[in-house]
């Protein structure tokens, strides 16, 4: 058995008294310092964890009900508004950035007794592959010191590993929980769009961004999807949750299996090909039957998210001004140079390249050439998946094209060499059907993820499938 | 086909098309639970994280604004439409806390309607009109090295209506003007509080020699009041026609209104425009109408001004009283109610006269504001009957209307209290007269050499006599009786 136990026994312990929250905080925080070397986390919330931990035991010893996540410590990424830490998104432009209310992904959480310990890091506003784009520091992958964990949410999924916490938040944009989740080993479910609140989540692209948790075990991810799923009356885009709860994980036939065709090509590692083969022997053994299918707008996916992400980016960057909050440059001599030099100092050069680029597709005279042309194709794409799943129930893939890279390997001057490991993960999003990327490795190699994706708002069929497969392993 | 020579001025036609920002009377703002009323408010206490555009904020539609949208397309004579979306228009400033405003750019919820001008001569054309959030409110206090920013006005649901270059002088422009006002304020989509900015103007102006070839236009922005609409129509016709003759052109720009001197200035040319990189606000699912809730609000649709302008006239009232009446909201109001209490024209224009003349002058005269008249339906109705009935004579009823104006009560009541009541018997007011003309011998002689002036002194007697409660007509045509 691991460090934790599977989160509903944590809880149950907890509120029957058997394990008291203190006790599991304390232990996640000391597994946070000692573990430090990696730099998985940006701040702990220390105190005000400790003070809801106890207050969590104090219910139970009076006997009042707890929640199904009672006592249960979680780390967020740090792109959560959050109390007991500043929120920084790991951007210089929010340092010091004291959230005056929490995200309703948190609320839900803590509602249900779990406690959040610390923020993870990331690469700064979630732009990037490797959290190299961290404004503070580069993560360091629990598998391979010298490699890195894979990004955005690479705090958070190296974070899970560490043991550091039993789950772990992140924000999917593109990728950035499915591929952290592959280069670590880590289950990491991106839900449907609108499934999960994105109200109090720092916004990337809004039309994209998904909230999902990160877990060692399928049951884990599962029940924290239950606990944050569903309408928020603080975000207009959130959708009707599935009545059955997400726990309820059973496969009832035999499902058909899609591989796809285009995400099987020359362009993916030896190793990766090999074992994401073997699950595919495997769901064949089981019977399924599985069959290989075609996404044909997939060449168009990464271009269209480029463009399509970026102007929507520099938009949802443009309220840090230096105006009301965060970083704001006291040299200045007038509001343009307070503009211009809070913003210059503030931002980093991803987050730089992503607003001029959206600045530009959104451009008059530009707009019809490109923004517009991008929505046409996101339809395509959309219409890809729609086909394909009137063919099959799932659709399989590797989350990523290799696995985890060196340090400084792919953060040139070339940022395209970095886009390029979303390219298997980017079509969903633009489509925003659900996807899981579950690790499928050989105990000693670098982690391998699996990617299925499910019909629009099947995530608990998603679940359900990626249970079994995590069974056969 | 109109005809654009009645309006050639010094050779040209003007074109003159207006957009006006209507705040919409909801409780709360466009996107967020905040208080909508920032009247009386303390600078940025009517903020959320929404408002303050803190990270991870999300706009939240205000249903009612949505509600208030469509019946302002209903009282402009057109459906809304179905399905409508919201865009963010982007440029930096203090006072836009997003770095964007929320707005409808190019599928607004309005679509086509028309504004009637009042006398009836032209219909003016809407082109459309889109609900967007307003941006906070910067004030710059002079010799001081900061600017001060006050949100509270950020987030306030408007609804811009863009009319076509459908207007060619000043008049037309103040009459457009001021009808989108009352109609505004009639179907209670707005409060219309001009003071308070619930309505602003931007004025687009061009001026051309050949109706087909329309000239470079200007736009004067912010004018918050009828006659300044008037006054910069007019003003920037002059300065447009005196420019073409002197220099040639007009340079395409953005103006603003100086009000203390009665003049335009220029703001922004051309090349200075923003690009304000318009795109899809993803945070908002587009806004489908309910049907249902079309209908409801279709059939609910109170009178419009021009509904009640054809009410007072088929009773007989005349076009300058009917556009006192109607240009005041309670004075309509109460017309309305008179209307539909169906108590006959005769008491329909009574009342109008009281309303138009009477309470109007005094409101004129500073003696009392609409706002505050304490007149109902049934007290107004009530002293009608004793007008009718003889109770009282006109001279008292206003007297009894000027206290029931200010004090409220029932006119009755009033006019016992105050011993208005014509209680005398006609045998004992004849007896009256009787005694006036013995005791007035010389007016009776000229009375009956056919001096009319001599009359009216006798009658004054009578009423002095009788402490004023009798009732003159009466009075005229008993002495006419007897000195005939």
């Amino acid at each position: 058995m691991g460090v934790w136990q599977p989160i509903n026994e944590i809880a149950k312990n907890v509120e029957a008294g058997k394990a008291s929250a203190v006790d599991l905080v304390t232990k996640a925080l000391k597994i946070i310092d000692e573990k430090k070397e990696y730099k998985a986390i940006i701040a702990k919330t220390e105190k005000r964890a400790l003070k809801r931990a106890k207050e969590v035991d104090t219910k139970v010893s009076k006997g009042e009900s707890v929640g199904r996540l009672a006592g249960v410590p979680f780390v967020a990424k740090d792109n959560f508004l959050a109390f007991g830490a500043d929120t920084t998104a790991a951007s210089n432009i929010l340092k010091g950035f004291e959230a005056p209310y929490q995200a309703t992904a948190i609320e839900k959480l803590e509602a249900e007794g779990a406690i959040c310990v610390a923020k993870a890091n990331l690469d700064a506003f979630a732009h990037g592959s490797s959290t190299e784009n961290s404004d503070f520091f580069t993560t360091l992958n629990p598998a391979d010191k010298t490699k890195v964990p894979g990004g955005s949410s690479g705090g958070s999924a190296a974070a899970v590993m560490l043991d550091m916490a039993p789950f772990a938040l992140g924000t999917d944009t593109g990728g950035s929980i499915r591929l952290p989740a592959s280069f670590c080993g880590a289950v990491g479910l991106k839900p449907t769009y609108g499934l999960v609140s994105r109200s109090g989540v720092i916004a990337m692209a809004s039309s994209t961004d998904v909230i999902g948790p990160l877990t060692k075990t399928v049951e884990d991810t599962a029940l924290v999807l239950d606990v944050m799923a569903g309408k928020d009356e603080l975000d207009s885009t959130t959708i009707e949750r599935d009545k059955q709860p997400y726990t309820d994980l059973e496969v009832n036939k035999k499902p058909i299996i899609g591989v796809i065709k285009e995400y099987m090509g020359d362009g993916v590692d030896g190793d990766v090909k090999k074992s994401v083969s073997k699950s595919i022997e495997q769901f064949r053994k089981k019977g399924y039957q599985v069959k290989e299918v075609g996404l044909p707008y997939t060449d168009l996916a990464l271009a269209c998210y480029y463009i399509l992400c970026p102007a929507e980016i520099s938009s949802n960057l443009a309220r840090y001004d230096g105006q009301r909050f965060g970083f704001s440059d006291k040299n200045a001599k007038n509001l343009l140079e307070s503009y211009e030099m809070s913003r210059t100092k503030g931002f980093g050069a991803e987050a730089k390249r992503r607003i001029m680029i959206g600045t530009y597709v959104l451009t008059s005279g530009y707009y019809d050439a490109y923004y517009k042309r991008a929505q046409i194709v996101r339809t395509k794409i959309i219409n890809d998946f729609e086909n394909a799943f009137s063919q099959v129930d799932f659709l399989v893939s590797p989350t990523a094209p290799v696995t985890a890279f060196k340090i400084g390997e792919k953060a040139s001057d070339d940022p395209l060499a970095m886009y390029l490991m979303d390219s298997m993960t980017i079509a969903v999003s633009l489509a925003g059907n659900p996807a899981i990327s579950v690790p499928i490795q050989e105990s000693d190699d670098m982690p391998v993820g699996l990617q299925i994706v499910a019909r629009k708002n099947r995530d608990r069929e998603l679940l359900s499938f990626a249970k079994e497969l995590e069974g056969t392993k | 086909m109109k005809d654009f020579e009645q309006y050639r001025h010094k050779g040209y036609i003007p074109f003159i098309g207006i957009e006006c920002h209507v705040q919409l009377k909801t409780k709360t703002k466009l996107f967020s639970s905040v208080s909508n009323d920032a009247r009386n408010a303390e600078p940025n206490t009517l903020v959320s994280h929404i408002c303050f555009g803190l990270p991870g904020a999300l706009p939240v539609l205000n249903k009612e604004a949505v509600n208030l949208a469509a019946k302002a397309s209903y009282a402009l004579n057109v459906e809304p439409q179905f399905f409508s979306k919201f865009d963010r228009k982007h440029y930096f400033y203090p006072d836009l806390p997003k770095g964007y405003q929320i707005t409808q750019f190019d599928e607004p919820i309005i679509v086509g309607g028309y504004v009637q001008l009042p006398d009836g001569s032209r219909r003016i054309q809407i082109t459309r009109a889109h609900m967007e959030e307003d941006a906070g409110k910067s004030t710059h206090p002079t010799g001081q090295e900061y600017s001060l920013v006050d949100l509270n006005r950020a987030g306030t649901p408007l609804l811009e209506i863009v009319s076509e270059a459908d207007m060619h002088n000043s008049l037309e422009a103040k009459a457009y003007a001021k009808e989108l006002y009352l109609i505004m304020r009639y179907a209670g989509v707005s409060d219309g509080d001009l003071y308070h900015g619930n309505m602003r103007f931007d004025v687009n102006v061009s001026v051309t020699k050949d109706p087909k070839v329309l000239g470079v236009r200007t736009e004067t922005k912010n004018l918050n009041s009828f006659k300044s609409v008037e006054r910069a129509v007019d003003y920037e016709i002059h300065r447009q026609i005196e420019l073409i003759e002197k220099e040639g052109s007009v340079m395409q720009e953005t103006r603003g209104w100086d009000d203390s001197k009665q003049k335009t200035f220029a703001q922004r040319s051309k090349e200075e425009a923003h690009d304000y990189r318009y795109f899809p606000e993803p945070d908002l699912p587009p806004v489908e109408l309910d049907k249902k809730q079309l209908e409801q609000i279709k059939n609910s649709m109170p009178v419009m001004p021009d509904e009640l302008r054809n009410r007072l006239s088929v009773a007989g009232i005349t076009t300058a009283t009917i556009e006192t009446l109607v240009g005041e909201l309670d004075a309509a109001r109460l017309m309305l109610e008179v209307i539909n209490a169906k108590t006959g024209k005769p008491a329909v224009r009574r009342v109008a006269n009281w309303l138009s003349t009477d309470i109007q002058g005094m409101v004129s005269d500073n003696l009392l504001s609409w706002n505050d008249i304490k007149l109902t339906v049934e007290n107004l109705l009530q002293l009608n009957d004793l007008v009718e009935g003889s109770k009282v004579n006109s001279s008292s009823a206003k007297k009894i209307l000027n206290i029931l104006a200010k004090e409220g009560g029932d006119a009755l009541t009033i006019a016992k209290e105050r011993d208005l009541i014509q209680s005398l018997t006609n045998e004992q007011l004849e007896d009256i007269i009787k005694q006036v003309i013995l005791e007035n011998k010389a007016a009776a002689e000229d009375v009956k050499n056919g001096e009319a002036k001599a009359i009216g002194f006798l009658v004054g007697q009578v009423m002095k006599a009788t402490n004023g409660k009798a009732n003159p007509g009466f009075v005229n045509g008993f002495i006419k009786k007897q000195l005939s």
